[in-house]
């Protein structure tokens, strides 16, 4: 249409035409044309860089995560934040504009730097960047030595920073970045030769559920393991509502994380999202480095714990091992439920291993399993976990595929239930399946970041959580005939 | 045409007196280094409701460094004008990030079926470091050709650029002319980078340009123009507003041929110029489309409000009178029906909500156009203040509040916090990063960008679902157990 073109009259799509299509992006051949794309991506199941970065920042005691870039950025991730987990998300920024987009992001950093510091009162200042700064060059390095030495901030503030450009990688990219730098800023010196803290260092990787964390301390507080967990957002985005608003609810002790360096063993419980920093912990800390699958699943969990048991010492406590039986009691009572069932998943690939682990262990069919943004590493570490079991035989992985992907994938080739976070639910609607929501973001549940799904009770969560939905699903839509008082 | 407020002046609340407004701001300031002390001081004051003009500055640049509630440019333009369109795909151009986070996050509801003939969804150029690189431009092309062959329903595309497309010198005006020549359909690019401007205003005020230069005036409507054409502007249905408000201009003998933007469609947009009046609901966000409408097409137009029975009645009566006696007549006989309604609203819920205070920091429009649903509640605004107003926004609002009360501009996390706990409002209205710093504190809170996942508050039907929710936000008895008895 240009400039010049008729005027159009305002024109209703005829019904025949809308049935047409409705029917038409249902089959075979919409898949494909929708697996051709190449440039566009429709309901992506991943987030961008800096998101992850502020998780991380925000999960160290008295941090102040502070965005260097654009105001808007710094809004969407608090929100995102505060909307999965009911909680504040503080975090300030730099407000860059287009005079910062011509001259740089110096003084918008050296303003902003003396102002979060005065008036937030920080331990520590973690800084990331949104796509603005790092499209025009800005040098952080640079930026934050002269805004010390121009007095903006005192000499001693740890300040780590992080290039988090969200044309790259992932939420889990910004996650590692982030977490490297602060461990970089807070172990600088810290490391002394012969000095063992006797303590774990337990890197649980990007989690936006904080009873995981709290179950991996209560874990290591069975075993009487000495840890720290970098980083810990367990009481930060999960904290008590008493009357006191605390810009600073809890986090990884500053002092903590800086003798980490010095600690005996360092486990990281996600591959994915820790590649860089555990490639850096690898040269610089004492002890043990060791990386792990997320205890999804009795298998998973028992690995971790024998791991534990292992490199402390120590035998698997009595109680674990009595939540152990309890788990696999729970789950050979209800396998019937699960059993054959399929299955698809989308998320993160490291969560995408463990729930994909628990599926096979219950019988149940991970079928389409779908990562919107990962590594041929990855695909290869899935397809070669799907051939460990029968259950995994049909399974397919997508990598760098979306969400409306799987929608075509779900309407050509059926499956009984999606396991993902919110954003799945338009395709589960339009396939007529339930989503089990276990991810993030969750936006439209309460609470479930609050209920693990790691370790034994977790295994016992999910189970629960699917096999109960899918009893709910029978009993609201069976026919008279076939509503009946048991299940 | 802005109406002014007829209402007299509102009288005092108890101990709110312009001195402890002045000595709580002061207070507040002095925490702060001095350079950032003079630039907040001039965006907070004390309400003088007689004033000519509103005494805080706005829309200014954001202190670095505050942790201010502001979005971007983008987001005014996603979030708040194209993403509610719900026939056109909308597109965001640059990284993933902005469209996964706008992503069905501001409760614009629509009509259609998903992926059919509407569009509640995420479709982005996602960029790569090579796209940086190498410029966006042919991706976009390409793009534009996969969405129009996988939606063959959508009515048009818009072009939503993220920050790095400004930066790297694409061209998408360039590619939106091409390829809207190509697939013959609208391609309507929008400059909207959110680097641009000091807050979403700026976003709003591209989109409207961008709707200016490429939707309006291309199409009409089929059936012949008639004497009650209106269109309802600036209302984006969150939580089903529209399907609230429009059956009341109905119901007075009016003809709604258009939406701007809730549950829209881009073609009755596009011939919006053949309507009769514009009704303007959220000024801040749409009030050039209607200036622009109003020099071209001598259309004139019209602000409302539809929060609570006083300002509906008002705001119909305003509207008929722009027509014949017999709408008058039919908008007095809509105000008489509802009245019984709206009265056991009131007796229901007054009793436990008199004499209660609120304060309020939302985006441009609703501080002011909510205070007369919470007085009609018997609830009285202690402090308002907005994200992104302008002047003109706070000029609409001096008159509205009391006198001495407290009125912020982009308040801080830091100003709001201090400000809340001196005047122990029994509810904050604001947004969800504000929401559970003021929960944690034991304080009432509803979200009113979102209606708190609740809605619609817009007309009579709005009114019953506001009222129920501002009295279960302020009397859930789990208030009660925030202190523990050890």
């Amino acid at each position: 249409m240009s400039a010049e073109a008729a005027v159009k009259i305002v024109t209703e799509t005829p019904l025949e035409e809308i049935e047409r299509v409705k029917d038409w992006i249902n089959t075979e051949e919409y898949k494909e044309k929708n697996f051709a794309r190449e440039a566009l991506v429709v309901n992506p199941a991943h987030a961008c860089q800096p998101l992850g970065a502020q998780m991380v920042a925000t999960a160290f005691e008295g941090c102040l995560p502070f965005v260097h870039g654009s105001q808007g950025c710094a809004s969407y991730f608090r929100s995102t934040f505060s909307r999965h987990f009911r909680e504040p998300a503080a975090a300030t920024c730099d407000a860059m504009t287009e005079d910062g987009a011509v001259f740089g992001g110096q003084n918008n950093l050296f303003e902003g730097l003396e102002n979060a510091y005065a008036l937030y009162k920080p331990k520590m200042l973690a800084i990331y960047t949104t796509c603005m700064p790092e499209v025009i060059g800005d040098d952080l390095t640079a930026f934050i030595k002269n805004a010390r030495l121009k007095g903006h901030v005192p000499e001693d503030l740890p300040i780590p920073y992080a290039n988090t450009p969200s044309f790259n990688g992932t939420h889990i990219h910004g996650y590692d970045a982030m977490l490297k730098s602060i461990l970089e800023t807070l172990t600088a010196g810290q490391k002394i030769d012969g000095k063992c803290t006797g303590k774990l260092n337990l890197i649980p990787g990007f989690d936006g559920n904080t009873a995981n964390i709290r179950e991996y301390k209560r874990i290591l507080e069975l075993f009487g393991i000495p840890h720290t967990v970098l980083a810990d957002i367990s009481d930060v985005f999960d904290s008590p509502c008493d009357g006191h608003y605390r810009l600073y609810p809890g986090g990884t002790k500053l002092e903590d994380a800086a003798e980490s360096i010095n600690g005996k063993v360092t486990l990281a419980l996600q591959k994915y999202s820790t590649v860089n920093t555990m490639k850096w912990i690898e040269d610089e800390y004492s002890g043990e480095k060791v990386v792990m699958p997320m205890p999804f699943g009795i298998q998973k969990t028992d690995e971790f714990l024998m791991k534990l048991a292992e490199l402390f010492g120590k035998p698997v406590p009595e109680e674990l091992k009595a939540e152990r039986g309890r788990a696999v009691d729970a789950m050979t009572d209800a396998h019937q439920y699960l059993h054959g069932k399929k299955f698809a998943v989308a998320g993160d690939p490291d969560y995408l291993l463990g729930i994909v682990s628990f599926l096979l262990e219950m019988g149940a069919i991970p079928y389409h399993v779908l990562c919107s943004r990962s590594t041929k590493k990855f695909e290869k570490e899935m397809k070669a976990l799907l051939a460990s079991s029968p259950f995994g035989a049909t399974g397919k992985v997508y990598i760098n595929k979306d969400l409306w992907h799987l929608r075509s994938l779900l309407m050509t080739d059926p499956v009984d239930g999606i396991i993902g976070d919110t954003h799945a639910k338009w395709a589960a609607r339009d396939a007529n399946i339930p989503l089990f929501r276990i991810g993030f973001p969750i936006i439209d549940r309460v609470n479930l970041h609050r209920s693990p799904v790691i370790g034994y009770q977790g295994a016992v969560n999910m189970l629960t959580m699917i096999a109960n939905k899918f009893l709910d699903i029978k009993d609201e839509t069976c026919e008279n005939q076939w509503f009946e008082m048991m299940r | 045409m802005y109406q002014g407020d007829d209402r007299h002046e509102r009288a005092p609340i108890p101990g709110i007196t312009k001195e402890r407004t002045e000595k709580l701001i002061a207070e507040t300031l002095a925490e702060m280094p001095e350079k950032a002390r003079n630039k907040r001081a001039p965006h907070l004051g004390a309400n003088e409701p007689t004033a000519t003009c509103c005494a805080v500055k706005s829309n200014r640049k954001v202190v670095p460094g505050v942790m201010s509630q502001r979005g971007c440019a983008y987001a005014g333009a996603k979030g708040v004008v194209w993403g509610p369109i719900r026939d056109m795909v909308h597109i965001s151009h640059g990284p993933i990030g902005c469209g996964v986070y706008s992503w069905g996050t501001r409760r614009n509801l629509m009509q259609g079926i998903p992926g059919v003939t509407s569009f509640p969804m995420d479709f982005t150029s996602d960029f790569q470091e090579k796209d940086i690189v190498y410029g966006g431009d042919k991706k976009l092309e390409k793009l534009l050709n996969e969405a129009n062959e996988l939606f063959p329903l959508a009515k048009g595309f818009s072009v939503l650029s993220e920050c790095p497309v400004g930066l790297i010198g694409d061209d998408i005006n360039a590619v939106a002319k091409k390829m809207e020549e190509q697939l013959e359909k609208l391609v309507v690019p929008c400059n909207c980078e959110g680097f641009r401007g000091v807050s979403q205003s700026l976003g709003h005020h591209i989109s409207n340009d961008s709707i200016r230069d490429h939707i309006i005036g291309k199409f009409e409507f089929p059936d012949p123009v008639g004497p009650y054409d209106v269109a309802l502007i600036g209302d984006y249905n969150i939580g089903g507003d529209v399907w609230a408000a429009k059956p009341i201009l109905e119901e007075i003998g009016l003809n709604v041929k258009s939406v701007w933007t809730g549950d829209g469609e881009v073609e009755k947009i596009g011939a919006t110029h053949q309507v009769k009046l514009n009704l303007i609901h959220c000024y801040r966000s749409m009030n050039y489309m209607c200036k622009v409408m109003e020099e071209k097409w001598g259309i004139p137009w019209l602000e409302y409000n539809f929060f609570g029975p006083t300002k509906i009645a008002e705001s119909l009566r305003a509207i008929a009178g722009r027509f014949d006696e017999s709408i008058q007549e039919k908008a007095e006989a809509v105000i008489a029906k509802y009245q019984p309604m709206m009265q056991a609203v009131l007796d229901e819920y007054k009793p436990r909500l008199n004499g209660k205070t609120a304060m309020l920091f939302v985006g441009g429009l609703r501080p002011r156009h909510t205070i007369g649903a919470y007085e009609d509640l018997g609830i009285q605004i202690t402090g308002a203040g907005y994200e992104f107003a302008h002047q003109d926004d706070y000029d609409r609002t001096s008159p509205e509040m009391a006198n001495g009360t407290l009125i912020y501009d982009d308040v801080s996390e830091f100003e709001l916090e201090k400000f809340v706990e001196e005047l122990k409002p029994d509810l904050v209205g604001s947004g969800i990063k504000e929401k559970y710093v003021f929960q944690k504190a034991g304080i009432p809170f509803r979200q009113m960008h979102s209606w708190d996942y609740s809605g619609p508050y817009h007309g009579y039907e709005g009114f019953k679902i506001f009222a129920r929710d501002i009295d279960m936000a302020i009397n859930s008895p789990t208030w009660k157990l925030v202190k523990s008895p050890f």
